[in-house]
């Protein structure tokens, strides 16, 4: 293993206290593990809560701050944080208007954000959560945990942020989120795999020849293994299952995201988008939004992963709202 | 009927011990299981759990089972996260619960512990035999026990059937296709490899034949 790291078990403090170090302006890191905006608890406003495994970066702490999250709990690297993260968080950022939980759709995340947001109830804290399951590589049914949680999450958070900080009440939030969440579609694909610094080996082994299609977030295999293809050829296997599914419409407007898993560098990152727009025109799609680079990852895996976004007006406005946080940052 | 008590507080207390040493002496096999099928973190998890959950054992006031399991519970939901912290702290706190005040339990308490945990489980997982869970390795070892109990037979002869049957179970998970947690994302890929929560399950029940294989001579 070669990763610029002191020991795997503090990487994560170490990483969060840096965080801090960095852009103490706008997040504070209030008790283990649990990062908040600098500025709360805001008198009457909505708090928005995600978390999630740590390995993702910025996704989630990078996106605390004015205009999208209140509080995000990382947990271990790809292990869904603890209970106490989250009630912690959610008293932390509570006005008096309620607390939202975005939960993406992981089993342990799901379990960890019930008994966390059981908790909060329990001291009276009015609290709301939203599951996030845009992957269309999994199939969501009876036989499967449903769909994975990914790329959809940051929208649903910048989205969902940008009302919340306007002033939009729990329900109206909640709401949205799911709006967001019923519009998304996403799906990703790896070259390489990534290795856990506690585990020390990457998590599996891929040829030089070979990729994964339909890969989460978590370093874990993807449903099928092929042989390397262009850029373009991906581009369709990615984009192709994504449009079908909602299915996005000729007449559509769309954000289209190309997210980079972390190992990726943007020239490859815009090649896709190119042959993604291409594909977009032919079906009749308007780009209304664009988003490209490495947002939500997987340590050091190289790949990619598309996310449509299907727009109207008031997600577009909520898009383009004011956003100031380490990792995102326009309009302020 | 198996109503003498046979398991003391201090067997307990060695028990988890015991689970723990086995969790550290396993962590990278069952980090490698996860890596096939999973995400690569099982091993790890667990070993962060059990070795904060074991000191505050020593700290705990009373010779009470029942609160030894449930501090256990709470330990593992409040530090191993993923889907395994929720899961075991709640087949602990469950088991914690049915044996609440007892400074020490006969086998019918046993099985009646063992129950209520897994029944927490499965309220918790909402998974089903075949699944590819650690159920697959827990449902099988429970009815063993439970005959065993039923049969009358000695703790020693009890506890052998259970991990016989936990072991068949998790080697049984090898050609099922997983529909519950990360590994069902692979679908028919998920085959060909076995379990990780039902290898951690089995071990936790083989921890504790080890730990109770001297406990009959007290009965």
């Amino acid at each position: 293993m070669k990763k610029l790291i002191n020991t795997p078990e503090h990487a994560v403090d170490e990483e969060l206290a840096g965080m801090v170090a960095a852009h103490g302006d706008l997040i504070k890191v209030i008790a283990p593990n649990v990062v908040v905006r600098k500025d709360a608890p805001r008198q009457g406003k909505v708090g928005v809560i995600s978390g999630g495994g740590s390995g993702h970066e910025p996704m989630h702490g990078g996106y605390v701050g004015l205009g999208m999250l209140d509080a995000a709990c990382p947990g271990a690297v790809f292990t869904s944080p603890v209970p106490d993260q989250m009630l912690e968080a959610t008293k932390a950022v509570n006005g008096g208007a309620g607390v939202l939980h975005i939960v993406k759709n992981y089993t342990g995340d799901i379990m960890n954000f019930e008994l966390a947001a059981e908790l909060a109830r329990a001291e009276g804290i009015d609290v709301a959560s939203v599951v996030i399951a845009d992957d269309v590589a999994v199939k969501d049914s009876l036989y499967t945990a449903g769909r994975r949680g990914v790329g959809g999450t940051v929208l649903a958070e910048k989205i969902v942020g940008a009302a919340a900080e306007a002033g939009a009440d729990l329900k109206t939030v909640t709401a949205l989120c799911q709006k967001v969440q019923d519009n998304v579609r996403s799906m990703g694909m790896a070259l390489t795999s990534c290795t856990v610094p506690a585990a020390g080996k990457p998590t599996f082994e891929l040829g030089d020849d070979e990729m994964e299609i339909g890969i989460g977030i978590h370093g874990e295999p993807g449903r099928t293994r092929m042989k390397l293809a262009t850029a373009d050829e991906i581009t369709e296997m990615l984009a192709t299952p994504i449009l079908d599914d909602l299915p996005f419409k000729s007449g559509d407007s769309v954000l289209a995201f190309v997210n980079g898993m972390g190992g990726t560098p943007l020239m490859e990152l815009y090649i896709v988008f190119n042959k993604l727009a291409q594909i977009l025109k032919g079906r009749g799609i308007g780009i209304g939004r664009s988003f490209v680079g490495n947002y939500i990852t997987s340590l050091e895996m190289a790949g990619c992963s598309i996310t449509l976004l299907r727009l109207d007006d008031e997600l577009t406005r909520l898009w383009d709202a004011p956003v100031r946080t380490p990792a995102l940052r326009w309009g302020i | 009927m198996n109503g003498a008590a046979v398991i003391s507080y201090d067997d307990v207390v060695a028990w988890i011990t015991a689970f723990a040493a086995s969790v550290r002496d396993q962590k990278d096999y069952l980090t490698a299981l996860d890596s096939a099928i999973g995400d690569a973190d099982h091993g790890i998890n667990m070993d962060r759990g059990f070795q904060a959950a074991v000191p505050k054992l020593a700290g705990l006031p009373n010779r009470d089972i029942g609160a030894a399991l449930k501090s256990v519970g709470m330990t593992l939901v409040s530090t191993v996260g993923g889907a395994s912290g929720p899961l075991y702290g709640t087949f602990f706190l469950q088991m914690g619960a049915a044996t609440a005040g007892r400074e020490a339990i006969s086998l019918d308490e046993l099985v009646a512990g063992i129950d209520a945990g897994i029944a927490g489980i499965q309220r918790l997982g909402k998974a089903e035999p075949g699944d590819k869970t650690m159920l697959d390795a827990l449902l099988p070892a429970r009815d063993a026990l439970r005959e065993a109990a039923a049969s009358g037979a000695s703790l020693g002869d009890a506890l052998a059937r259970t991990v016989g049957a936990a072991e068949q179970g998790m080697v049984a998970t090898t050609p099922l296709v997983a529909r519950k947690g990360r590994a069902s994302y692979l679908g028919e890929r998920s085959a060909g490899h076995q379990d990780p929560g039902a290898t951690s399950s089995y071990l936790l029940l083989k921890a504790a034949a080890d730990a109770w294989s001297g406990a009959t001579a007290a009965s």
